[in-house]
């Protein structure tokens, strides 16, 4: 099903720059921090016709990066499910780096410093330490950036635009049919199909979370 | 050999000290809590970079600002002991003892998990998880873990504080072992004076951050000047005595040393052994005249070297009895008696605190 792949490849797309991300908020004082953060969450305040028209005016055939992309590598992404994985990676990126930021907090310092006096570099104590202590955390935000892809409608449909079998994801097939005179029946099966989905994604996360707490905390 | 001077400021207070550990001894880092203990540790194990000053273990430098010098804390090579263990939650016990070990090269691994294990008497817990491990079974396994790195140095910073007193003195012993099995040297952070005395062939009091003294147990406590900083309830001198002989009967030790022989019960211990008695100051009381028909056993001719006014109702004052001993009376005594540098007095003890059960070879 295109919604998907849309929603996993954005999720895929999202989850290292979001750790990284996340982890440089949480943890490094620079200058230009309260800037980063603005920007990361952007986003979540804007109207998402905003971001798909951003999108359009730098990833479109015409636009700076879209055309570099089209001439060099023969790459297109807007009107492509492709560019729809962006869109939705674009508007679900602030709610994973939330959650990873917030789990990165709460990490205590002190082992990470005990780790370094062991002899551990610190890569090697980021992905020793830090990384299976917030294992939850990811899967927090891996689950909310799933779920908010899922339901990406505005950038999506500003972006990449409504096209059957390339670009419709779940949410923009239900508003076609709704669109559509006697397409009430069908909007209705794909209402409960991504209510079915959510739940399965809930239900998922509830049961990784418990196990990987259980791991951690024994 | 360990080799330090530090110096650095922060927006409370200043860290300035340098001070030297030998080898294979244990130094003890003493003062009351907020004085930088914490800060200095911190800076010697690399956690924290000092404004300036250097660190060096042996022949190798690991920061002086002068050169432009600060290894990272992984290359440092230092086993430090939180007070607070520190177990990575994650992993069962045997993960967290092999941490440090696995970046360790093959050939450098002297000190091995079986003897490890085997010392601290970890064989039990080494599959449990650590969120249901008791207080002294965390530290004994932070210190296996530390060990297991293969530190040149052993950092503690009061690794027994969140202990209760009984698991303590389980712990103490295996402190001195490491000294003396692994010949580690170790820099004990404290403000325990009781563990000091056990422990420490050397102690540094610090002060807001600054060195105030340096020098032998015995020496130190009986410098009438540091009873604020050592603390004055506890205030007292310290021994250095040898087991003479055990009298059965009335479960009697004679301790020996330089003024004579000292006698406490309840203490069973081979001939020789090397002991530090604690006579705290108020358990000292002074006669003019030798005591009659007294229950106390401890009775000691002496004279007053030194008399220590702080301007309370109560004074210290140190006599020699061929070791310096500290009394504390009150200032009417002291007028009445008509006591003073020069006197000669008798002094009693009550009581005996004794406060380390091996020296280890009395270094």
């Amino acid at each position: 099903m295109l919604s998907l792949k849309v929603a996993l490849w954005s999720v895929v797309i999202t989850l290292p720059l979001g750790v990284l991300t996340a982890w440089v908020l949480a943890r490094k004082n620079f200058y230009g921090h309260a800037l980063l953060n603005g920007v990361v969450h952007l986003p979540l305040v804007l109207p998402p016709v905003v971001i798909g028209f951003f999108l359009l005016a730098m990833l479109g055939r015409q636009g700076p990066v879209g055309s570099f992309l089209h001439d060099v590598f023969g790459i297109t992404v807007a009107f492509t499910w492709q560019g729809a994985a962006i869109a939705s990676a674009i508007m679900a990126f602030p709610l994973m780096v939330r959650a990873i930021r917030l789990s990165i907090e709460n990490v205590d310092t002190g082992l990470e410093a005990a780790a370094r006096t062991l002899g551990a570099s610190p890569f090697r104590v980021f992905y020793s330490i830090t990384l299976p202590l917030i294992s939850p955390g990811i899967l927090a935000g891996v689950v909310l950036a799933f779920a908010r892809s899922l339901g990406e409608f505005g950038a999506t449909i500003t972006f990449v635009s409504n096209i059957p079998g390339e670009t419709r994801t779940l949410p923009l097939a239900i508003f076609s049919l709704v669109q559509t005179p006697g397409g009430e029946a069908g909007a209705l099966r794909l209402v409960v199909l991504s209510i079915i989905l959510a739940l399965a994604a809930l239900l998922f996360s509830e049961y990784l979370a418990r196990r990987t707490k259980q791991r951690i905390e024994g | 050999m360990l080799e330090l001077s530090l110096n650095h400021r922060f927006e409370e207070f200043r860290i300035e000290l340098e001070f030297q550990a030998k080898v294979a001894s244990i130094t003890s880092l003493f003062g009351r809590s907020g004085t930088g203990k914490t800060s200095v540790i911190n800076m010697i194990a690399g956690l924290t970079t000092p404004d300036s000053g250097f660190v060096k273990v042996g022949d190798d430098v690991l920061f002086d600002s002068s050169k432009g010098i600060n290894v990272p804390p992984e290359k440092r090579r230092l086993g430090y002991i939180f007070q607070d263990s520190r177990l990575f939650p994650h992993m069962d016990v045997r993960g967290n003892l092999l941490y440090g070990s696995k970046m360790v090269p093959p050939n450098g691994q002297e000190i091995t998990f079986e003897r490890v294990v085997d010392i601290l008497q970890i064989g039990n817990l080494l599959d449990r998880k650590t969120s249901n491990l008791s207080g002294g079974e965390r530290q004994r396994i932070a210190i296996g873990r530390a060990l297991l790195s293969q530190p040149r140095l052993l950092l503690m910073d009061e690794p027994l504080a969140s202990i209760d007193a009984q698991l303590r003195s389980e712990i103490l012993p295996f402190i001195e072992e490491l000294r003396d099995t692994f010949g580690l040297t170790v820099l004990y952070v404290s403000h325990a004076i009781d563990e000091v005395i056990r422990l420490a062939d050397k102690m540094v009091l610090l002060d807001k951050g600054i060195k105030e003294a340096e020098g032998d147990v015995e020496e130190i406590m009986s410098r009438l000047d540091l009873h604020p900083l050592t603390g004055r309830f506890d205030a007292g001198a310290v021994l250095s005595t040898r087991v003479a002989d055990y009298d059965e009967d009335y479960d009697l030790t004679s301790l020996a040393f330089s003024g004579g022989v000292l006698r406490v019960t309840g203490v069973q211990l081979q001939p020789s052994t090397p002991v530090r008695a604690h006579i705290r100051a108020r358990d000292v009381s002074l006669m003019l005249a030798r005591p009659e028909g007294t229950s106390i056993l401890n009775v000691f001719e002496g004279q007053i070297m030194e008399v220590g006014d702080e301007g309370g109702p109560q004074l210290d004052l140190k006599i020699d009895i061929g070791s310096p001993l500290i009394a504390r009376v009150t200032r009417k005594s002291f007028n009445d008696l008509g006591l003073g540098v020069g006197k000669n007095v008798f002094a009693m003890i009550k009581a005996v605190a004794i406060d380390r059960r091996s020296l280890g070879g009395q270094r």
